[in-house]
Order: C-alpha cells, then sequence, then structure tokens
C-alpha cells in the first residue's frame, strides 16, 4: 500500500501511508485510536474507498472496489465485534457465500460442508460440533469460526482487529498458537492490537501509525514497549499511572449483603476520595453488582447506603438521582446515543439542569457542553461532532463528561480502558484521581490486573457472584488476587 | 454541486424541483385558491403524521391510526346528536374522539411497555378493534344529519385560510417546539437511538413511549374528527389505509424507520411533496390509477434521495 489517502468530513484519517506485507509474516500495526489503523485496515478489506494512493498485491496494482473483490484477492478481516450470523450454525457460517452444492442441483450439500467446517476447525486445534449455533459458541470459539471462514475462502492476508481482547489467558495463548501455524502455512498476518507484550509475543515487524502518518517501520526484534509508547503518543511517558496525593475520607458508599439473579451476599464499604477496585473472572458478577448498585438490575434482598443513608434503587433513574453513575462496559450499546451529538450525549442524564419550565435553555447547554469539551479534552473539539465519529478514547470521555454533568457523587467504572489506547488511559487514570481528589468515591471494575494495582487504593476481587476477599493496594499482588479470583474455580 | 444542494436541503430539494414542474406545467397549480386546497387535502394525513414521527422516532410505528380516524370520527358524531346545547355537545363531542384516541395510544403503550409486545403487532390489532367498533356503534350505516355548525371545524375559514389548514400548521410548530426545546422531545431521540443507554442515563423510557402512543392516538383522533365535520357524517370506514399514506409522508421526510433520526418540519416537507404530487396530477388530467404508480414511483424516489444525501 503505498501514499493511501483517506480524508473524511473534517479530519484527514490517513495522510499518505504506505505499508508493506511481506509473504508468511506477522505485521503488527499499532498506534493509538484515531491513528487511522482501522481505516487502512478496511481500506485494504475493501469496506471504505480510498481517496488517493495504489495497492499493490504480488507486484501488481489491485483495485480492491468492495469486500467481496478484495476476498477474491484472498484479503481477509476479521473484526473486533465479528461479524457472524448467531442463528446460523459454526459450518453454515463458515461456508457462508459459497456453499458447496449437491452436484448437478441446485440444493445445499449440508453433510460436504460440515466435513469442510469440520476440516478447517482442525486446522486450527478445535474438535467444537460444527452444527452448533454460533450464538451457543464461546468468544473463542466465534473467533475461531471467523479465522474458518477466512481459510475457506483460501486467504493470503488475514487482518486481525484486537482478536485477544475478549479472551482469557489460555485462549490468547491458543490463538498465537493457531497464528505461528498459519504463519507457516504462507498465510500473512496483520496484527492490531493495543496489548503491547503480546505484539512481542507473536510479531515480525510492528508499523507505528500516529496522526494517519507511519511513524516507523521495524523489526520486532528491536524494539522495546517504551519505544513503542513513545512513538505512538509522540512523547516520552515517564509513568503509566499517575501518582496524585489523595486521603480517604468517611464512608460515602456502603454495601451490605446485597443479593441479586448473579450478585451473592455481597458485603462492601467505600470512603470518599478513593478508588475501590473489583476484580474477578469473566461472569464472576462484577458487572452485575455494579448494575444492581446503579438500579439496572433488580435487587432481590440486601441494602445499599450512601452517606449512611438508605437507598434502593429500583431504576437507574432513582441511582442518578441519589448521586450515583455508571460508565457501562459497553460504551457503544449501553451508554452513546451514537447518532446523536456531544452536546446531546453529555446532558442527557440530567437535562433538569437547562430546562427553564418546559422549554430546554439550548445556549445554556451548550455552554454546558463546552465546559466539558474543553477540560476534558475530547476531540475533535466540537460539542455538535456526531459521537459516532469520534474514537473510542473520546467517545469514553463523552459519557465520563455525563457523569461529571450530573455531579454523581459515587462513580462505578466498568472496564473504563478497554479498547482505548496508552495516551487516552492515562488521562482516564487522572480523571478517576482527581475526581477521587475532589471527594467523589471511585469504583473501578477491570479485567487488566496491572491497571487495578496501579491505580486503586483497595482492590475487592469477586468469583462466583461473591466478594472472596478485599486487599489493600500493598498486599495486592497477581498471585493474591488471581487465587481469589479462583476460589471457588 | 447536485450533491452539495442535496446535503443542504435534501428533500425540501425534492419538493422545490416539484413545484417548479408543476408551476410550469399548469398555469392553475400557482393560484392561491389551488395551494389553500392542497394544504387542506393534506391536513387530515398531515397531523397524524405529526404524531407518527414521534412514534417512528422512538423506534416504534403504530398501524391503529387510520381506524381511530373513523372510530373517533364515529364517535363525536354520535356524541353530537345527545340532545342538548349545540355547545354542550360539541365539547362532548370533541371530548369523546380525543378520549378515544388517547385511550388506544394508552392501550398500545401499556401492551408494548408492559408486556414488551412489538408496537407492530399491538397497533395492528388495535387497528382491526377500532375499525370494528367504529362498524359496531353505527351498525355499519354512516351517522348522518349533524348540526350544520359542525361543519365549520373542517370546512370553515379564517382569513380564507381553511380551519383545518390552520390547525395543521399549529400542530406542527408544537411537535417542533417539543422535539427541538424540551426534555421530553430529547428523550423520544434517545429511546430510539438507543434505549438501553438512555434506560441507563436515567430515562423512563417506558414513560417516554407510553406518551408517544398516547400523543399518536390523540392526533388521529383530531384528524378524525375534523374528517368527519368535512364529510358532516361519521363514516364507518373512514380513514381507510390512512396508516400508510401517514408512514410514507413521515419517512419521505427523512425520518428513519430504526429510530433515533429525523424532524417533525421533514415529515411536513413530505406530506407537501407526496399532497403537491397528487394535486399535480389531477391538475394534468392524469388518471387515478396511473396517479397510484407515479405516487409509488416518487416514494421511492425521494427515499433514495435521502439515502444519497447520509
Amino acid at each position: 500500500m503505498e501514499g493511501i489517502i483517506k480524508q473524511y468530513p473534517g479530519v484527514r484519517a490517513l495522510d499518505g501511508v504506505s505499508f508493506d506485507l511481506l509473504p508468511a509474516e506477522v505485521h503488527a500495526l499499532v498506534g493509538e485510536n484515531g491513528a487511522g489503523k482501522s481505516t487502512l485496515m478496511k481500506i485494504l478489506a475493501g469496506a471504505v474507498a480510498k481517496d488517493a494512493g495504489s495497492i499493490q498485491l504480488d507486484g501488481r496494482d489491485v483495485q480492491l472496489a468492495s469486500p467481496a473483490a478484495a476476498q477474491e484477492q484472498g484479503i481477509g478481516i476479521i473484526y473486533q465485534d465479528f461479524r457472524l450470523v448467531p442463528e446460523l450454525t459454526a459450518a453454515e457460517n463458515i461456508l457462508l457465500g459459497h456453499e458447496p452444492l449437491r452436484p448437478g442441483t441446485p440444493f445445499l450439500d449440508a453433510a460436504t460442508g460440515a466435513t469442510i467446517a469440520r476440516e478447517l476447525l482442525e486446522r486450527l486445534g478445535e474438535s467444537f460440533e460444527v452444527r452448533t449455533p454460533v450464538r451457543d459458541l464461546t468468544t473463542a470459539q466465534r473467533q475461531m469460526v471467523e479465522i474458518a471462514k477466512a481459510l475457506s475462502r483460501r486467504v493470503r492476508i488475514l487482518v486481525m482487529d484486537e482478536p485477544t481482547a475478549p479472551l482469557t489467558d489460555r485462549e490468547t495463548e491458543h490463538l498465537f498458537h493457531v497464528i505461528r501455524t498459519l504463519k507457516a502455512d504462507g498465510v500473512s498476518i496483520i496484527y492490531i492490537s493495543h496489548r503491547l507484550e503480546e505484539i512481542f509475543q507473536v510479531a515480525d515487524r510492528i508499523t507505528v501509525l500516529r496522526d494517519g502518518a507511519v511513524v516507523t517501520t521495524c523489526p520486532a526484534a528491536g524494539a522495546t514497549t517504551a519505544d513503542l509508547i513513545r512513538w505512538m503518543v509522540g512523547r516520552t511517558m515517564d509513568q503509566e499511572f499517575p501518582s496524585i496525593p489523595r486521603t480517604p475520607g468517611d464512608e460515602i458508599l456502603r454495601i451490605e449483603h446485597l443479593t441479586t439473579i448473579r450478585v451473592r451476599d455481597v458485603n462492601l464499604t467505600l470512603h470518599r476520595g478513593e478508588i475501590l477496585g473489583i476484580a474477578g473472572l469473566v461472569g464472576a458478577g462484577r458487572s452485575d453488582l455494579a448494575r444492581a448498585i446503579f438500579g439496572a438490575d433488580p435487587v432481590e434482598s440486601g441494602s445499599i447506603l450512601l452517606d449512611g443513608k438508605h437507598i434502593a434503587p429500583t431504576s437507574p433513574q432513582d441511582a442518578i438521582r441519589s448521586g450515583i453513575g455508571l460508565l457501562t462496559e459497553d460504551r457503544n450499546n449501553q451508554g452513546l446515543f451514537l447518532q446523536r451529538t456531544v452536546r446531546e450525549n453529555i446532558t442527557i442524564a440530567d437535562l433538569g439542569q437547562v430546562r427553564r419550565g418546559f422549554i430546554l435553555d439550548l445556549k445554556k447547554e451548550d455552554a454546558a457542553a463546552d465546559t466539558f469539551v474543553h477540560s476534558l479534552r475530547i476531540r475533535p473539539a466540537n460539542r455538535e461532532a456526531g459521537v459516532e465519529t469520534l474514537s473510542g478514547g473520546n467517545r469514553q470521555k463523552v459519557v465520563l463528561a455525563r457523569w461529571l454533568y450530573t455531579q454523581a457523587r459515587v462513580l462505578i467504572f466498568d472496564e473504563p480502558t478497554v479498547g482505548i489506547d496508552v495516551g487516552v488511559k492515562y488521562e482516564i487514570y487522572v480523571l478517576m484521581n482527581e475526581l477521587a481528589r475532589d471527594g467523589a468515591g471511585v469504583i473501578m471494575i477491570s479485567s487488566d490486573l496491572p491497571e487495578l494495582l496501579g491505580v486503586c487504593d483497595r482492590i475487592a476481587v469477586m468469583c462466583d457472584g461473591r466478594i472472596t476477599g478485599t486487599l489493600p493496594r500493598a498486599d495486592a499482588t497477581r498471585e493474591r488476587v488471581m487465587a481469589l479470583a479462583t476460589a471457588f474455580a | 454541486m447536485i450533491s452539495s444542494l442535496l446535503k443542504r436541503f435534501g428533500i425540501g430539494l425534492a419538493l422545490i424541483l416539484e413545484l417548479v414542474l408543476f408551476g410550469i406545467l399548469s398555469p392553475y397549480f400557482f393560484t392561491p385558491d389551488n395551494l389553500l386546497n392542497v394544504s387542506l387535502q393534506i391536513s387530515i394525513t398531515a397531523i397524524i403524521a405529526a404524531g407518527m414521527t414521534l412514534v417512528i422516532l422512538t423506534g416504534g410505528i403504530d398501524l391503529s391510526v387510520g381506524s381511530i380516524v373513523a372510530c373517533a370520527g364515529v364517535l363525536s358524531t354520535m356524541a353530537l346528536k345527545v340532545d342538548v346545547s349545540f355547545a354542550l355537545a360539541l365539547t362532548f363531542a370533541l371530548a369523546a374522539g380525543l378520549l378515544l384516541g388517547a385511550v388506544s395510544g394508552g392501550v398500545a403503550g401499556l401492551f408494548i411497555t408492559r408486556f414488551n409486545i412489538t408496537p407492530f403487532i399491538v397497533t395492528l390489532a388495535l387497528m382491526t378493534v377500532w375499525r370494528g367498533s367504529a362498524f359496531v356503534l353505527t351498525e355499519g350505516r354512516p351517522v348522518w344529519e349533524l348540526p350544520d355548525a359542525f361543519a365549520l371545524l373542517g370546512g370553515g375559514r379564517i382569513l380564507g385560510i381553511p380551519a383545518p389548514t390552520i390547525i395543521m400548521v399549529l400542530v406542527f410548530a408544537v411537535v417542533h417546539v417539543i422535539l427541538t426545546y424540551t426534555r421530553f422531545g430529547r428523550y423520544v431521540y434517545a429511546v430510539g437511538g438507543n434505549a438501553e443507554a438512555a434506560r441507563l442515563a436515567g430515562i423512563n423510557t417506558k414513560r417516554v413511549l407510553f406518551q408517544v402512543y398516547i400523543v399518536s392516538g390523540m392526533l388521529s383522533a383530531v384528524s378524525g374528527i375534523l374528517l368527519a365535520s368535512r364529510m358532516n357524517s361519521g363514516q364507518p370506514n373512514a380513514g381507510l389505509m390512512y396508516e400508510l399514506d401517514v408512514i410514507a409522508a413521515v419517512v419521505v421526510g427523512g425520518t428513519s424507520l430504526t429510530g433515533g433520526r429525523g424532524t417533525v418540519i421533514g415529515t411536513l416537507i413530505g406530506s407537501i411533496l407526496i399532497g403537491v404530487l397528487r394535486n399535480g396530477l389531477n391538475l394534468l388530467n392524469v388518471g387515478s390509477y396511473v396517479q397510484q404508480i407515479i405516487v409509488g414511483a416518487v416514494i421511492l424516489l425521494a427515499v433514495l434521495l435521502d439515502r444519497l444525501r447520509a
């Protein structure tokens, strides 16, 4: 790919990017959100048209005008959120669009299809039943279905966008093994990830993008994590976590014997000025606990005390009124109104502040939105920008602005930094610290243990709906947290 | 150049083209009489379309509107025949019609929010319930012999402008203000854009949905009363297939059927676009069968234009 340019309204997403891929190579593509990785890959996959530049395959110019054209050239892409039909089986998904027919008839040959699918999955070291509907598969299995789907189309270049984000450590190991197998079979892989340590495990070469341009392309062997971060951010990051002095004060939130369908007898306290981490494996009930406190899921028994007063939020509305805010794990589906503007997304939870009688004071709303766009450095710095045009990090800032606007005293962050790049991650940590410093109580749910260890004052660990232990930061080690997280496993 | 014009004016541009075209083809088109006539013709469905815009913005649909038109018309005209003073009878009539609209919207809202049944099914059922009710109430015969003064509602003019036109303009102005400048309006967009995010932002999404169907039902009732007044009778088969005309106007006006995107001004333009088309074709003596084909094609074209703009 040479001199690729892509202009979006108001942004030059790619500004003359050149990128080369060798046969049987794993080439990592890194950069902050908004650096242009996704756009570049969508152009390669034929999903987005470039404005200028050329793409050559085996030295020949190719036009990748559509996803079908790209597939024909052996280019496959696995999106972060997958593109599978949940109601169809694994085999049907793998062969979607080129199903085998009974010779000489227009009828599907399901048996042959299943055999082909089974063989493909075996190459990937998977042996689950190919006639299972995709909705019943685990995330890791779905990912293998995606890879098998690409293989069924004789893929030569496979783009993987954040493939390990939803995987456990063991599944990640397996994925790396699969990547090496594919490489040995001659497939070239473009690997996009925010997890820099992983990149050194699988990549041969690394290309760093920043602001729509290539910073460098180098062999993975010679680079370090610090180099990558410097290139991505454009400055040296002295520390990964901020150190802002805070003093935890008196108790602000107390949970007693809280029980819901997925949470069992949870006791918890949170102090003003404190950041409390909640660790645990996926499915341990961490998000369910957050949703129960926030009134989003029904509580069966137990009590929630805010500032010593019983509250029993039966809806998010109640919880917000009491001063609780929740930044959901799934920003796009549960947090944001993607079609609406930054302004509307910020003020939606407390329009009462800009209301005069029945009428909204739009000038006042503009001013409020501008304040947050400025103070949180939301980019583009335009309150009227549609949220769907923002990067993940900036979307997260918009959700955060919403709860700052409601002046929430207890803020629950559920996986606040997933899919967010290093620079913005740091900003989010700083904001959490500042919130706590100014007297709020902060709860941070995260699967990223180093992050919890770096940011939180105490870490509560959940397993199977219960809290299995609470560790002060000084005593929390990876091993102790994992032991508590698997207490019932 | 065409694409940048389209981006700025969208469906409005199509309307202007249409006006220019008919202006050239028919000398009578741009006379005040004819333009007022068009406004009167579109007023009945446009008023319903204003309510439908709210419903569609939340991601829903209301198929019961045409039947509400009939049932509200029938109820109102029956109330008019109660043997009291005209002022009192008229009050009964308006109350009865509007109440039916509110009840229908309330029932729809209840089934949709409380029992999680899709709006399509709920309002489809109500469509047949109210149509049937209109026939049962009248035993299949129109309600005739109404007080003469009742006809003023749909047939009267103020400063030469038909009363339904004035009511239509008022309805659109109010709905526009609600959508743009009130909390409720903002919530309508939020619920249609992302219901779960709306709930987690502390919005009582069920209440918003409930209210939206009530508004739709009541505006349908307003149209039903106006239509009964214009026909000077309560017709149980009034408003047949109105739901389709109304949905067409909303969609042509640029509102997304999946919710969260659209404006009521767009709906007004959509209503005018279709109304002007019918009127223009009439002036050009195009037969009604051919008209249907042309109207259908123009709806497709209008939606296509909107798509190209995005």
